[in-house]
This record gives C-alpha cells, sequence and structure tokens, in this order.
C-alpha cells in the first residue's frame, strides 16, 4: 500500500503544485493519477521515491513513512517506468534489465539470467539481449523499460506516462500486455496519465486530479463515468461517457444471439443466395471463424476472399457491451458477429436487441 | 634530403622523438585527470560552468613561449627543466577539457539519468557508470584536439634548448640545412596522427554501443 496523507508541495516560487493529497493506493491494485498538465500528478508521483521531497505531509510505503528512509535504498525498492524507457544507451538489452538485481548486490550471472526470463515475459525475443537501446522501436524500447523495473522484483511500481511516446497501435497493444501482466504479478503501482481513457482501460481506481494539486475524484473507472463528482470530472472524462460506459459493462447472457447462415469460400452465386438474409451473408473459414461480409449479386461464379466487406468488427460473447454495440454498427448488414473465446462464431446481434438489453437493466454489471 | 645524414643521426632523433611523446603525453593524461573532476564540478553548477570555461578559454590565449619563461619563476624550477613544458601543457589540456568534459556529461540524456537516480543509482555511481561512459564519445573527441596541439605545442621548447623534435628545427635553421627540418615536420604529423589514432581506437573500443556509420 501507498499511502499520501496530507502531502502538499510548495515551490520557491510560491507555486503550489500538491496541495493537501490524501490518497491511498491499495496493494495489488493499479491506480492512476489523471489530469490536465499542472495538475501535480507527476509531481506526485516523484515524492513517493522522494525525486521530489514534499514540503509538508507525509508518504507511507506500507505504514512506513518514506521520510526516514535512506533516499538511494528507497528507490531501490521502487520499479520505475518513465515516457521515454530513459535506458542506458552503454548498456545492452540484458544488461539493462539486470541493472536493477546487479545494484543490489545480485552476482552478473545470476543477474543476466534473471533478466533473460524477464524479457521473455514482456514479449522481448531473447537474440535482442545483446542489442543496443539505439537498436529497438520505440515500442520495443518501452517494453524493455517495464522489464527492467520489474527485474528485482519489487513489491511497488511507479510508471510515469509508460505508454505515451508510442503509435496509438503500438500503446494499445502494450495496454493490452500490461493489462495481462498485472494480472500475473498484482504489483502495488501508481501510474500517471494524461489520457483519460488510458486511464479508464487501465486503472483499477483512477484518481483525477485538477490544477493547483487537488484531488477532484478517486473512484472505479465505471464509477467516474456513471457518477462523475463535478462538473470538472464530467468534463474532464469528456464526451460520450454514455457510450464509453458500455465498455465496463459485462455482455454475457444479456443479449439473445441469433443464429446466421453461413457461407464458405469457393460457394456459388446460388448457394450464397440462397442462405443470404437480405443483401448480405457471412463468410466463415475451416475453422468456423468468420472472414467477413459478402453481397450474392456480385459474387461471379464462384466467391472469393476479393469479394468479402471487411468493414464489421467481431465482439466475443463474453466482451463488453459496447464492443457488441459496435459490431453491430460497423456490420454492412448490421447484424454483428458474435464470437466465443476461440474466434468461432456464435450468432449475431443488431444494434436494437442491445439497446432493448440497455434499457432493460438500467445498473448494468460491470465487466471487472 | 640527405640521407646520409639521417642515418647518422638516426639514434639522435629517436632520443629526440622519444621526448617529444613524453612531452606531449604525460600533460595530456595529467590534464584529462584534472580536467575530469573540474568539468564535473562546471557541469553541476550553472554559475560555476561559464566562469571555469571562461577562465580556461583565457588560459589558452596565453602565448606558449610566455608560459614556459614564466613558469620556472612561479614553480621555482630551472629553465632548462623539461617539467616546465609539462606544466604548461597541462594547463593548456586542462583548458580545452574542462569545457569537454562538462559538455560530454551534459550530452548524457536527461531520461537516463533520471533513470538512474529513480533505480536507486548514489550520486558517484550514477557519474562513474552511467554519465562518463556515456559521455565518452565526447571527451574522446576532446582528447583527439589536445592531443595534436601538444605535439605541436612541444616543439616551441625547442626554443629553450630542452631536447624533442623541434630541436630538429633549430639545428637546421642555425646550419641552413633542410634535411632536419623535414625530418622534424614528417615526425611531428606522424607522430599527431598516431595518436589521434590511438584515441579513436581508445574510443571505439570503449564504447561498442554507439550507431555505427555506414560509410558512404
Amino acid at each position: 500500500m501507498i499511502k499520501f496523507e496530507n502531502v502538499t508541495k510548495t515551490y520557491p516560487d510560491g507555486t503550489v503544485a500538491v496541495d493537501g493529497l490524501n490518497l491511498e493506493a491499495p496493494t495489488g491494485k493499479l491506480t492512476i493519477l489523471v489530469g490536465p498538465s499542472g495538475c501535480g500528478k507527476t509531481t506526485s508521483l516523484r515524492m513517493i521515491n522522494r525525486l521530489i521531497e514534499p514540503t509538508s505531509g507525509t508518504i507511507y510505503l506500507d505504514d512506513q513513512p518514506t521520510s526516514g528512509m535512506d533516499a538511494a535504498l528507497l528507490r531501490r525498492r521502487i520499479g520505475y517506468v518513465i515516457q521515454h524507457a530513459g535506458l542506458f544507451p552503454h548498456r545492452t538489452i540484458v544488461d539493462n534489465v539486470a541493472t536493477m538485481p546487479v545494484l543490489l548486490g545480485e552476482g552478473r550471472q545470476k543477474a543476466r539470467t534473471k533478466a533473460l526470463e524477464l524479457m521473455e515475459r514482456v514479449g522481448l525475443p531473447a537474440n535482442f539481449a545483446n542489442r543496443y537501446p539505439w537498436q529497438l522501436s520505440g515500442g520495443q524500447q518501452q517494453r524493455v523499460g517495464v522489464a527492467r523495473a520489474l527485474a528485482s522484483d519489487p513489491a511497488f511500481m511507479l510508471m510515469d506516462e509508460p505508454f505515451s511516446a508510442v503509435d496509438p497501435v503500438v500503446r494499445a497493444q502494450l495496454q493490452d500486455e500490461f493489462l495481462r501482466l498485472q494480472r500475473e504479478i498484482g504489483k502495488t503501482i501508481i501510474m500517471v496519465t494524461h489520457d483519460i481513457d488510458e486511464a479508464l482501460k487501465l486503472g483499477d481506481q483512477v484518481a483525477v486530479m485538477r490544477v493547483g494539486g487537488k484531488l477532484a475524484q478517486m473512484a472505479t473507472p465505471s464509477e467516474l463515468l456513471t457518477a462523475p463528482a463535478d462538473e470538472f470530472v464530467a468534463d474532464f472524462v469528456g464526451r460520450d461517457r454514455g457510450y464509453r460506459s458500455l465498455g465496463f459493462a459485462n455482455a454475457a447472457g444479456t443479449v439473445s444471439v441469433s443464429e446466421e447462415p453461413v457461407v464458405h469460400l469457393g460457394a456459388s452465386a446460388a448457394e450464397a443466395q440462397a442462405k443470404a438474409s437480405g443483401a448480405w451473408v457471412l463468410v466463415l473459414d475451416g475453422a468456423r471463424k468468420p472472414l467477413g461480409w459478402a453481397q450474392p449479386e456480385l459474387i461471379g461464379s464462384e466467391l472469393k476472399t476479393e469479394h468479402l466487406n471487411l468493414s464489421g468488427t467481431s465482439a466475443s460473447a463474453s466482451g463488453t457491451m459496447r464492443q457488441l454495440l459496435d459490431a453491430a454498427l460497423s456490420s454492412p448488414s448490421r447484424r454483428g458477429v458474435v464470437v466465443n473465446d476461440h474466434g468461432e462464431l456464435i450468432g449475431t446481434v443488431t444494434a436494437s436487441d442491445i439497446v432493448r438489453a440497455i434499457e432493460a437493466e438500467p445498473h448494468l454489471e460491470t465487466a471487472r | 634530403m640527405n640521407l646520409e645524414w639521417l642515418g647518422r643521426q638516426f639514434d639522435n632523433i629517436v632520443f629526440l622523438l622519444g621526448w617529444h611523446v613524453l612531452l606531449a603525453v604525460t600533460p595530456l593524461v595529467l590534464g584529462l585527470l584534472i580536467a575530469l573532476p573540474l568539468g564535473w564540478w562546471a557541469h553541476r553548477s550553472r554559475r560555476i560552468y561559464p566562469l571555469l570555461v571562461g577562465v580556461a578559454g583565457l588560459l589558452y590565449t596565453v602565448p606558449s613561449l610566455a608560459l614556459f619563461v614564466l613558469l620556472p619563476l612561479v614553480l621555482g624550477t630551472k629553465i632548462l627543466d623539461p617539467l616546465n613544458i609539462v606544466a604548461a601543457l597541462t594547463i593548456y589540456t586542462v583548458a580545452l577539457l574542462v569545457r569537454v568534459v562538462a559538455d560530454a556529461l551534459e550530452s548524457v540524456p536527461e531520461d537516463t539519468v533520471q533513470a538512474a537516480k529513480a533505480m536507486g543509482y548514489r550520486g558517484y555511481q550514477s557519474l562513474l557508470k552511467v554519465e562518463l561512459p556515456v559521455g565518452v564519445p565526447v571527451i574522446s573527441a576532446g582528447l583527439r584536439v589536445a592531443a595534436v596541439s601538444n605535439v605541436s605545442l612541444v616543439s616551441v621548447a625547442a626554443l629553450l634548448g630542452i631536447p624533442q623534435l623541434g630541436s630538429l628545427f633549430t639545428q637546421g635553421f642555425q646550419l641552413r640545412f633542410f634535411t632536419p627540418i623535414v625530418a622534424g615536420i614528417i615526425l611531428c604529423v606522424v607522430l599527431a596522427m598516431v595518436l589521434d589514432g590511438l584515441i579513436i581506437l581508445l574510443n571505439r573500443w570503449l564504447t561498442p554501443w554507439t550507431p555505427k556509420v555506414v560509410a558512404s
């Protein structure tokens, strides 16, 4: 557990960066500090490992005040990940990852063995071990940064905008992988971001801070969307709150899925015509995985890949209402494809099915 | 070129070359050792940096001959003592390298320094294991300039009669005989190139991590 008790940071010029912050990050959970620039979120983070000293108040690490500790020893207990990874350019990837264990006095060989395991864990191929940071892409460097922070198996982790310097596709991938990893390792994490979507996606709980360094609201992501404490939080959480809150509503069992007739690649136009309902027919591969939609009237002699319309997304039956609704809205037939956990077709749903389910249950069970 | 003279003088020329190397390289090493803490100090303090770099720049403008003559008065050494040359060239090397070391430390990415601190490196650990190693390419670039400059400055000491390759110039001028002058020039250039090459190799050995520049 990391606890802030009345923590204030005032700079000599009178700027108040953080103002009487009280906050508790529970053990094993991912707590996110989010807010506009100048809200003191990064200052708060950096006060935990005393890169910045608080002006007043106390920060506790598992009930021990950090103020009495040796700063370097305190920092060695906490994994730290920053925006541009901050790797050591003069060390190989494996030695970058082994930094903390070596600093803590472990033998170099043992530390390297451990580092190789961690590299695998964060999805870095073993042949990267002897490369240098400049030979890696931004996303790969960030994985190294995460592995390095985890190498000494610290109970606590601080992450300062860890995923904001990479492009959106890589960012989403890193976020998903990190969520999976955190489910396995259950570290006590405080992460700073300016991106409310990232906060809502990753956080077990989210602390919204306002300019002047005050805590505006501390809540779970779905609470933030459905019950923002005040106008500032509502505004910051942003538009489309209703739609986005569906991203936290569990879809399982709420919507009835209709059976969908299907064809396979190589089917004749007549066969496709017979199976189609309306202008579109769903095409599967040999393993019952949906490939796309086709219009029978446009098929010449036989159904080929070039006849497929790929605009529709598919939703997992155990996913969220938001994925389900998106599948329906993005499908050219307006019937959303629903698959099981192995990606095999279960059936389809329409937007009106989903809306009806939402209307029937105003308080949808949250997905986490 | 009088090759026969060169053959006769071979031992003497080797002797002069040996002194030249000693008088050029010793101050280079001493100067670097002194410049490291000074450069670190300049890097640390925004107020000290302009002061140290300014004084260093001024020192470098003092003519070498004047320094060679002045130093015995300050050090209490004899005018012919080679120590004067070592001291003078050490001053020039420090003057060149203070700024170089400060800039080398400044060249280390801020993220890297922050990461070292945040992972629990103490100040000296960060300096020795992260900042200096990452600053090596900048330091060796400065060292190359200092090495070449020292090789040429040493020859000025011939005017004081301290033996090194410059002695070949004075000898040649006195005798109106060009062979020693040409030999001295060639040996100075070769020595400068060899020292330069050695520093390049040392840098390469210390920094296997720098991006390889593709030869065009």
